[in-house]
């Protein structure tokens, strides 16, 4: 490549459009569908039900410890298909580029999606894309959508939650959002914060496989945390939902950077976590699969879906009492007290 | 992490929870006069475990709460002035002025940057030479002297484009003016943990004089607020008021002198108006002439505009612990986390907000 | 949270008065503009929006946690639900 930064020319479909999808795009994720640069992708027809989502990514930074807006992008397209139990099979990718942005934090994001994917064993088969002027955008922002298969007999649902069902979290909680807020200027702290981005899609087959039937409901709580996601799940099924405080798995170190900035892990985005929604009598095993699996290694039993007030969730505390726990309204912001 | 485990004991706190309840020999009702108290009893459950007998009532603790009308609106005002960056606590920015938040105005262009510590202010007046930084200060003790110290900090580095709006507050003033109320009964006051680690427990020795109250300073965790509430209901009980700190690992007699000769450099004392209580004669701060090239009303020539309290909007009172957010006529139907009309409801600290959050319907 | 490394004089305001503290594997700057004692390495400190506020005495934190421990153990075991 000629250039050291994306120009406008990278977007118009030109000649220079054309150098940067054979020098950058096919370099690093080349496969037989995206090779063939026709204007659609024509994939196999499989049989069983097709799951299809889409998610953009407008991260910032778009580097960070534990990963970038790339493997983030992947990632959280796989598990949204994980999440309705279905076995992903393409992606595509749409860009979005700022004029400037250098071309070496580009290819390094392009070589982190070929690395994600190839991880994952699936292809990107369609892409896209268009360069805005400088100012108009921020340095990247990416959108992939995913197609999967969700197999017969497979029907993985928030309506299919029944009281008595029990609430298992893969993992710590709160780890890819207090890592995101402290990259930002002026709250930076050192330490071992990471974001948690992973696929999950393996956990969920495993699951899917040595439990049939008694996996009833997925979710990736993602922007809003654990608490959002539970409050959605709770008024989906139309059920209430208890959890106690002292299961809730949370490393040390988020922990004490939520404090000191007044944020609650229970709000804060994961993005390779799941809540499982497991009937009673498979709980122990459904935990015990999720922490044979290392994406799950630090799974626990949250708490429990119950009849009661629809839609409420419930939180006991350390000292045996209790408060509600209402979805998040807005972006977490620091706090002075 | 160590010094707050320690206190969050699980085995300590639920013969706690035990004593508590043995405790209460009167009815009381106590107030609250900190945000993060109020947090932090609602976020362990505290509420839900108070025995018959005991009420708590959520008072002015809140910094954001408190902040008038008026203030937020000339804050909206700073915002949008040409050359202008402000700089704020998370807490302020969904705060509702008389017409939409700072939020608002950043959607519309202002340019306004959240940071943790007003040093981080600092620093974006060094990096954004062609703007005039506004650092947007509330607080109370706790928060003020560190404001104190970064505009020292910008007289020492000889910072030219960095200036702070003072709505600063001091604490013992407006509980005078609540506690003058006759209309208002309480028999005790859970005093702030950080606040009392400046001013000091000596501090509330007055109130204890004038008002035969019971006063005890708690910090944040579990078994700290237990503690504070289970002292109150025996002094309450005993009928011997006085001043108790359940805080030593942080609070003295005397407070934090270093920090109060910091404050007493840059800021003299000066009327304030605080949301629900009106003008409280030397209840703020306001910075002083030596240091008036960093003082953004002064620099910008600011009037406080006439604002307007919304309607309905009962925050003055629940302030004032006469009356609770199920009594406002607006709470959780036009009033809701998602569109806040007063401060109340906005701050996460909030009396409002916390009922709201954690559920509080009775 | 702990005191790690220190920089800056306790009278000298011209100067950074800079304090690295940590704690469970965080680790970040405060000012030591505003604490009521200057703290020595391996002191631990209250923190208020990225000032220290408070050096706690190690003995005085001690007591404290050694009061709430017998107010805890003294409750008679029929109390205790």
């Amino acid at each position: 490549m000629s250039q050291k930064t994306i120009l406008l020319d990278h977007g118009s479909g030109g000649l220079a459009s054309q150098e940067l999808i054979s020098d950058l795009f096919l370099k690093h994720l080349d496969n037989p569908i995206l090779r063939s640069l026709e204007d659609s992708a024509i994939v196999e027809n499989y049989p069983g039900k097709l799951a299809f989502t889409t998610d953009s990514y407008v991260v910032d930074p778009i580097f960070f410890p534990g990963g970038d807006i790339g493997k983030l992008a992947v990632h959280g397209t796989i598990n949204d298909l994980a999440m309705r139990g279905a076995k992903p099979l393409y992606l595509s990718l749409g860009l979005i580029l700022e004029e400037g942005m250098p071309l070496d934090d580009l290819e390094k994001i392009i070589i982190s999606i070929a690395l994600s994917c190839k991880d994952c064993g699936i292809d990107i088969v369609a892409g896209d894309t268009k360069v805005v002027p400088k100012g108009k955008g921020d340095k990247i922002f990416i959108n992939t959508s995913g197609i999967g298969i969700v197999e017969e007999g497979i029907d993985i649902s928030s309506k299919n939650a029944k009281a008595g069902d029990v609430v298992l979290l893969s993992g710590t909680m709160g780890d890819h959002g207090i890592t995101i807020m402290t990259r930002r200027a002026g709250i930076s702290m050192e330490g071992k914060l990471e974001s948690d981005t992973m696929p999950l899609h393996r956990l969920v087959q495993r699951l899917l496989a040595e439990i049939p039937g008694s996996v009833h409901t997925l979710r990736d709580p993602t922007r809003g945390g654990v608490a959002t996601s539970l409050n959605e799940i709770a008024a989906n099924s139309g059920l209430a939902i208890t959890i106690e405080d002292e299961a809730l798995p949370i490393r040390p170190e988020v922990r004490a950077a939520c404090e000191i900035l007044g944020l609650e892990p229970l709000y804060l985005a994961n993005e390779g976590k799941c809540l499982a929604i497991v009937s009673s009598d498979q709980a122990d095993k459904a935990l015990a699969i999720m922490r044979s699996c290392p994406e799950g290694k630090e799974a626990a039993i949250i708490g429990q879906l119950t009849e009661g007030k629809p839609g409420r969730v419930v939180i006991n505390t350390p000292i045996g009492g209790s408060r509600v726990v209402t979805p998040l309204h807005g972006e977490p912001l620091p706090r002075i007290c | 992490m160590k010094y707050l485990d320690e206190f969050r004991d699980k085995e300590l706190a639920r013969p706690l929870v035990a004593e508590l309840k043995k405790s209460v020999t009167k009815p009381l009702r106590v107030m609250e006069i900190c945000g993060s108290h109020t947090m932090a009893i609602f976020r362990n459950g505290i509420r839900s475990i108070l025995p018959e007998g005991y009420t708590l009532i959520s008072g002015p603790g809140c910094p954001v709460c408190v902040t008038s009308a008026s203030h937020m609106d000339a804050f909206i005002e700073m915002a949008t002035h040409p050359g202008v960056r402000v700089a704020i606590f998370g807490d302020l920015f969904r705060v509702p002025g008389t017409h939409g938040s700072l939020a608002n105005a950043g959607a519309e262009g202002a340019k306004i940057d959240v940071v943790y510590s007003s040093m981080d202010a600092l620093d974006l007046a060094v990096s954004h030479p062609a703007d005039l930084i506004v650092f947007l200060g509330v607080g109370f003790e706790t928060t003020t002297p560190g404001i104190a110290a970064t505009i020292l900090a910008a007289k020492n580095r000889n910072i030219k484009n960095f200036a702070v709006f003072s709505t600063q507050k001091v604490m013992p003033p407006p509980l005078m003016a609540l506690l003058d109320d006759p209309r208002l009964k309480i028999d005790g006051l859970l005093c702030p943990g950080h606040v009392s680690s400046i001013i000091g427990a000596g501090a509330y020795q007055p109130l204890v004089d004038r008002y035969n109250l019971a006063c005890v300073v708690a910090g944040f965790e579990t078994t700290d607020l237990l503690n504070g509430l289970i002292l109150l209901a025996r002094q309450v009980g005993q009928g011997q008021p006085k001043v108790e700190n359940t805080y030593q690992r942080v609070v003295n007699w005397e407070g934090n002198v270093r920090a109060a000769k910091m404050v007493d450099e840059i800021f003299e004392s000066a009327d304030m108006e605080w949301r629900g209580l009106g003008v409280i004669p030397g209840s703020g701060l306001a910075i002083r002439e030596k240091y008036a090239e960093f003082d953004a009303v002064a620099r910008l020539d600011i009037t406080l505009p006439e604002a307007e309290e919304a309607k309905g909007c009962r925050c003055g009172e629940i302030l004032k612990g006469m009356s609770v957010p199920t009594k406002c006529p607006l709470f959780k139907t036009r009033c809701t986390p998602q569109n806040p009309i007063g401060p109340c409801m906005v701050s996460s600290e909030g009396t409002c907000a916390a009922y709201y959050k954690y559920g509080m319907d009775q | 949270m702990r005191v790690t490394k220190i920089d800056g004089d306790p009278d000298d305001f011209t100067q950074n008065q800079i304090a690295t503290v940590d704690a469970d594997g965080i680790s970040k700057e405060v000012r030591l503009d505003v604490v009521d004692r200057w703290p020595g390495i391996g002191d631990y400190v209250i923190v208020h929006a990225g000032f220290a506020i408070h050096t706690l005495e190690a003995t005085e934190a001690e007591a404290n946690i050694k009061l709430l421990r017998e107010m805890a153990s003294s409750m008679p075991e029929e109390l205790l639900r």
